[in-house]
Order: structure tokens, then C-alpha cells, then sequence
């Protein structure tokens, strides 16, 4: 029987196509597990709706469940709440800066936070930061330049 | 599979509002990707590559409801739908144009989106709700662009500042289709599901009208065409043979 535990941490091991250092759950796109004696229903929700990385991390899922031993494997998408990069966790916060991506400022919800254009650079760590583009290589991304090392560099997105 | 014969009246009106969102998201990204490779600057290009993805995520989440209603496969209706049936807008379909006719469409359609989203994040229908709910938070990012972009093309150069100006009566006309109340509308708003696009109409006409006016523009005095959602330009049909050619050249592959 494949219990509640082993499911989190499988999942724990999926990592994003994109941002191969932080996991699903290190994201907070999984949003709720029921394991049950005949499967397991994993709820997932997108970070953006265009996101192509979804189908992968979806499709991985899975995969790493039924490897596990769960016989039906159903991957529920949930839109309400939305998303908010709030719900990434501290320690891939961490693991984002050391992989050169710039964690999102935390905003509770408050557009102006958001939209404010505040950045920090995962190199220097210095916050004389120009937004450049609030696009990027990415749906999450967008591009600063660092006026302290006069280096570019990307940050997640806030939403 | 259910068919649109057994869904009830509100079904059905429903259906028609998630599909007529769903292509006005569609053909907008179309054209909007259309720029990807030839926009002015790099930066920009970028930018409208990641607004067109949006959208298309948009679309997909709007057609995905529609499916969920109607049980048709977005794919079939996205690549083998001919114009006639399609239920977008034709200021979505119009060809790009140049730089400032795309930002200033993107910043009236974006506007748009903004003050339909709210309301329909606050609707009663759990699913709609939701998908808007999401939408809108992207949505931030793009009305920032394309109303920064408007200002700036207004109130740059004498060049920039004219082709805002003849964008603006071109598009102008085209913008009261959207406000135009489908069959079946007053029944969406009294299941509390969607808002009367006549409330729509009066914060966005407020918001759009101050942005462009403070921008330097002058807002044309023309109250626009009437047209329904199943009227199109002859560039609708030139859009779809363009966007459906692949996939119609063998209707089988798997991709």
C-alpha cells in the first residue's frame, strides 16, 4: 500500500523542466494528495496558465506514482486560490538565488507590491536594480541589471 | 458526449460566453505572436512572445470549460473551425499594423479584460470564477505594458505621437463589439454568472478614456458598428489559413 508519506516525498523529486533545483512541492503548485486504497488523487495547480512546463511536470507525476505502486493515478488541476509565488517555501528560496534566479519579492496579494519592481541580485545581492523586461526566457521570469556588479540578471516573477 | 441539443438554456448561453472568451484570447495571441522575430528591439520581442503565450494559456483555460459544456475537443476547434463559426471579435482579428496599432490594441482589449475579469471572479459559477480569478493576476502585467506603451508612443515623438492617433480612429469603431450583449446574456446575469456587459462598458469607456486622454489622444467621437460575434472581416480568414495549415494537412497526426 503506498502511504501519504511516500507519495510527498516522491513528489518532493519532481523537479520543474525550467528550474531543474526546485521541486513541485518546492513551489507550492501541489496543493492537496489523497491516497486511498485504490489510488492516489494529487491536486496541481498551474503557476501560469501558459506555462508549457505543466504537461511535463504533469506527465512526471504520474509517472513517479504509478512507479510507486499506486494503481490509478489521477492529476486534478485546481485553479481557486490562484497561484501566488508566496507559496514558494523558504528553502527553495534559497536553492533559486544559488541556482542565479532571484527569488519573488513577497507581496501578500498587494498589486502595488507586485508591480513595484523591487529585485535583489542573487550575485552581489545588491538592490541598485533596474527592471530591463517584465518578460523573460520564461513565463515566470523577468530581467533586471545590477547597477552595484553591473551584471544582468533574471528574478522569478512575482504573482 | 453530450450535444449543445440536451444543455438547458442557461447551458447554453454559458457555452457561448466561454467561447466567445475563449476566441477572443486565441486570435489575439495569434496575432500578437505574429511579432515574434520582428519586433523594434529584442526586449519587446521577448515581451510580446510571453503576452501571446498568456493569452493562449487564457484560451486554453476558457476553451477547457467550454469542453467541459459542450464536450468538444479545443484542438478541433482551434485548428479545423472555419471563420463562420468562430464567436471572436473583429478587433482582435484586424492584421497587426505596426507597432503602435498593437500596443494600443493590446492596451484596449487589455482594459477590457481588466474590468470583466473582476466581475466575473466575484460571479457565482465555481468554474468561471475561477479561471478569471487567475487570469486576472497575469492580466497585471500586461495592462502595465501595453498602457505604459500607449503613453509613451503618445507622447514621444510627432511620428509616434500620429500613429497613436490614426490607431486610435482605426480601432476606436471596433471597440463596441465587445459591450454588444450576446442571446442568452440577461439570463447569465440573473444566475449571477457573468456581469451585464453594459456595466462593463461604463468602467472601462472611464479608465480607457483618462488613460488616452491624459496620454495626449483624442478619443474618437464615432459610437461604433454594431456587428454580431459571427460576423468577420475577410482577415479572420486569412489569419485561420495561415494558423490552421498544418494541422489540416493530415487531420489524423499525433503529435
Amino acid at each position: 500500500m503506498v502511504t501519504d508519506k511516500a507519495v510527498w516525498a516522491a513528489l518532493g523529486e519532481i523537479m520543474d523542466p525550467e528550474i531543474p533545483v526546485v521541486s513541485v512541492v518546492d513551489l507550492g503548485i501541489v496543493r492537496d494528495v489523497d491516497v486511498r486504497t485504490d489510488g492516489v488523487t494529487v491536486s496541481m495547480t498551474p503557476t501560469f496558465a501558459g506555462c508549457p512546463a505543466l504537461d511535463v511536470m504533469r506527465e512526471e507525476i504520474e509517472r513517479r506514482l504509478h512507479r510507486l505502486g499506486a494503481a490509478q493515478v489521477e492529476v486534478k488541476m485546481v485553479l481557486s486560490p490562484p497561484w501566488t509565488s508566496d507559496w514558494i517555501t523558504d528553502a527553495a528560496r534559497v536553492k533559486l538565488a544559488a541556482f542565479g534566479l532571484s527569488p519573488p519579492t513577497r507581496h501578500g496579494g498587494d498589486t502595488a507590491i507586485i508591480l513595484s519592481e523591487a529585485g535583489r541580485c542573487p550575485r552581489c545581492g545588491g538592490t541598485h536594480v533596474t527592471l530591463k523586461n517584465p518578460f523573460g526566457s520564461t513565463r515566470c521570469r523577468m530581467m533586471f541589471y545590477c547597477e552595484d556588479c553591473r551584471e544582468p540578471f533574471e528574478q522569478f516573477k512575482p504573482l | 458526449m453530450k450535444t449543445i441539443h440536451t444543455l438547458s438554456d442557461l447551458d447554453v448561453a454559458l457555452a457561448a460566453r466561454l467561447l466567445a472568451l475563449a476566441d477572443d484570447e486565441l486570435i489575439l495571441a495569434h496575432r500578437a505572436s505574429e511579432w515574434t522575430g520582428h519586433a523594434p528591439i529584442l526586449e519587446e520581442d521577448i515581451g510580446l512572445a510571453n503576452i501571446a503565450q498568456d493569452e493562449l494559456g487564457h484560451a486554453g483555460l476558457w476553451y477547457d470549460l467550454y469542453a467541459a459544456l459542450a464536450g468538444s475537443d479545443p484542438d478541433r476547434l482551434v485548428f479545423f473551425r472555419d471563420a463562420g463559426g468562430w464567436r471572436n471579435v473583429q478587433l482582435v482579428e484586424l492584421p497587426k499594423g505596426d507597432w503602435a496599432f498593437t500596443m494600443l490594441r493590446q492596451y484596449l482589449f487589455d482594459s477590457y479584460e481588466a474590468a470583466l475579469l473582476e466581475r466575473l471572479a466575484e460571479g457565482r459559477h465555481e468554474g468561471i470564477a475561477g479561471a478569471a480569478g487567475k487570469i486576472r493576476k497575469e492580466e497585471l502585467y500586461h495592462a502595465r505594458h501595453s498602457s505604459a506603451w500607449v503613453k509613451r508612443l503618445a507622447l514621444g515623438t510627432e511620428e509616434s505621437r500620429r500613429r497613436s492617433q490614426d490607431a486610435l480612429d482605426l480601432l476606436w469603431p471596433y471597440t463596441r463589439q465587445l459591450f454588444i450583449p450576446h442571446e442568452g446574456d440577461e439570463r447569465l446575469a440573473a444566475a449571477g454568472y457573468a456581469p451585464r456587459l453594459a456595466d462593463v462598458h461604463d468602467i472601462w469607456t472611464a479608465a480607457v478614456r483618462s488613460h488616452l486622454e491624459s496620454s495626449g489622444l483624442r478619443v474618437p467621437d464615432s459610437p461604433g458598428v454594431a456587428v454580431r460575434r459571427d460576423q468577420h472581416t475577410p482577415h479572420l480568414t486569412e489569419l485561420l489559413t495561415e494558423m490552421q495549415r498544418v494541422a489540416r494537412l493530415d487531420p489524423e497526426a499525433i503529435w
